[in-house]
């Protein structure tokens, strides 16, 4: 997506001073209630309707997942996920995967291109595409492996929230396309209170370990899940305390201005050195 | 050659350090301009950014490889030996433009210390960057190993270019150093007073 003039930007990748950020938008949220998905997949036909994607066609693998992960063109799947929660009783679980549009984004600490990521203040993080030098390190900075380069156009893709969608008013594709109501769009702090209306129905159903996927670690999501089993996210391949590597953090968090800063003070100590002392000159003869 | 000369690199040494010494300048400046925001404009040397993330790494291969020449060539005499340690103890000394007498080799505590971290950082920029390599190499690694590579990368190349800001300096700063590296030739005086112990042993050769 271009950058979107309508929507204010909080953080803007590989940028030291701050973003043009003097319009508030109210936080939007995606709740995703896996209780409530049948595995349809017309999210996935709306995010491609929506976003003209059009993937290579696959192969059948045996199972449900199609295409078996995400990519550049498919920037949301429905994974199937066969468990046993407890010996001998079977659980199929399905979710819906995609970009979780986190507060702190490791993919925008990583960037190091002006702009080619930019969070909007309403919470979306979005890729503008143009601004993409296809280094990867997106990839390198998410935390729930979701960025995906292009074998087409060497650039990155991932889930936009529609934010061309969301910026005139309307709800995301996905969100509008799911027949069930498993997919909720608005105000984050309203979607979270529906969310957690649906946690205690689950409790009652016998769900004791239902709960909301809104990981702390990367300052909360705005694709958040309603979980079956929240105690384990992992069974639904979710990391259970995501959050931005350290080592992501030290590449390019307090390393990057103190080590430019020695590489100046380095060179401008030789110039010093230089004016001060002078050059150390070769005795007799010296030099021609 | 005139007789107050004496060789001290040949041709294919000195063109061997230049084509590293240009592919590290290029490396560096695409290499800074991708690591801190404040250098990004260094990408317009290159076409774009896109161009310079395409560039970048093909120009630290071929720093790698010809550098690995270097490496063998120059190996044999940067081994430390006991006037190394006089040397570090009268460092000091030395930046202020003092002469204490040393029994100096072809290369000084300084230049051997310079040349291993040069070596060890080119070693670990190649291998981290074969790991980050986009499209190429990297999607062959686990996003652990693409973070470990990130990380090693970096500072690789601070000390790296730190080292080589000090190794420039140097050539800078002791004058008639530079020519060794341009023309091939030192002044006898300045082999005397620097690497006495080569002079010596280049004198009893050239007999």
């Amino acid at each position: 997506m271009a950058s979107l003039q309508s929507l204010n930007i909080t953080a803007r990748s590989a940028q030291t001073t701050p973003a043009p950020s003097v319009r508030e938008t109210e936080e939007v949220a995606k709740l995703i209630d896996e209780s409530k998905c049948i595995g349809c997949k017309a999210c996935q036909v709306a995010c491609m309707n929506w976003n003209d994607l059009r993937d290579e066609v696959g192969t059948n693998v045996g199972v449900y997942d199609n295409p078996q992960d995400l990519t550049a063109s498919s920037w949301t799947l429905m994974r199937f996920f066969e468990v046993e929660t407890e010996p001998g009783k079977l659980e199929w679980l399905i979710r819906k995967d995609g970009c979780l549009h986190c507060a702190d984004p490791g993919c925008l600490k990583a960037c190091p291109s002006p702009g080619a990521i930019v969070q909007y203040s309403n919470g979306i993080v979005d890729f503008v595409s143009e601004n993409c030098i296809g280094c990867g390190y997106c990839i390198t900075g998410c935390p729930f492996n979701i960025p995906r380069l292009s074998k087409k156009d060497g650039k990155a893709y991932k889930c936009t929230f529609c934010s061309d969608r969301v910026a005139a008013g309307e709800a995301p594709a996905c969100a509008k396309a799911c027949p069930t109501g498993a997919i909720t769009f608005g105000a984050k702090a309203d979607v979270k209170t529906y969310a957690e209306k649906r946690v205690l129905e689950l409790k009652e159903r016998g769900y004791v370990a239902a709960g909301i996927y809104d990981p702390p670690g990367v300052g909360g999501t705005h694709v958040m899940y309603v979980l079956k089993h929240a105690d384990k996210p992992e069974l639904e391949g979710l990391p259970k305390d995501p959050q931005v590597s350290p080592l992501v953090s030290l590449w390019k968090g307090v390393t990057k201005p103190v080590m430019s800063a020695i590489l100046g003070i380095a060179a401008l100590a030789g110039f010093f050195h230089y004016m001060s002392v002078g050059p150390k000159e070769t005795e007799e003869d010296g030099d021609k | 050659m005139a007789n107050n000369l004496i060789p001290r690199y040949t041709a294919s040494e000195r063109r061997n350090h230049w084509i590293v010494a240009i592919t590290f300048v290029l490396a560096a400046l695409g290499g800074l301009a991708l690591f801190h925001p404040s250098f990004f404009w260094l990408t317009g040397l290159f076409g774009s950014g896109t161009w310079t993330r395409i560039l970048h790494p093909f120009i630290g291969v071929v720093m790698a490889i010809f550098f690995a020449g270097l490496y063998f060539r120059f190996r044999r005499d940067n081994k430390l030996a006991p006037a190394d340690r006089e040397w570090l103890q009268h460092f000091g000394e030395m930046l202020r433009n003092r002469e204490p007498q040393i029994d100096t080799g072809k290369y000084n505590a300084g230049q051997k210390y310079i040349f291993k971290l040069q070596a060890l950082t080119v070693l670990l920029l190649l291998l981290s960057g074969i790991v980050m390599w986009q499209p190429y190499f990297a999607p062959a690694f686990s996003v652990t190993w693409l973070r470990i590579a990130a990380v090693v990368h970096a500072f690789s190349a601070f000390l790296l270019i730190l080292g080589i800001i000090v190794h420039v300096y140097a050539a800078i700063w002791v004058r008639g150093s530079m020519r060794a590296m341009t023309r091939g030739t030192v002044t006898r005086a300045w082999a005397k007073q620097h690497h006495p112990a080569w002079y010596r042993e280049v004198a009893k050769t050239a007999k």
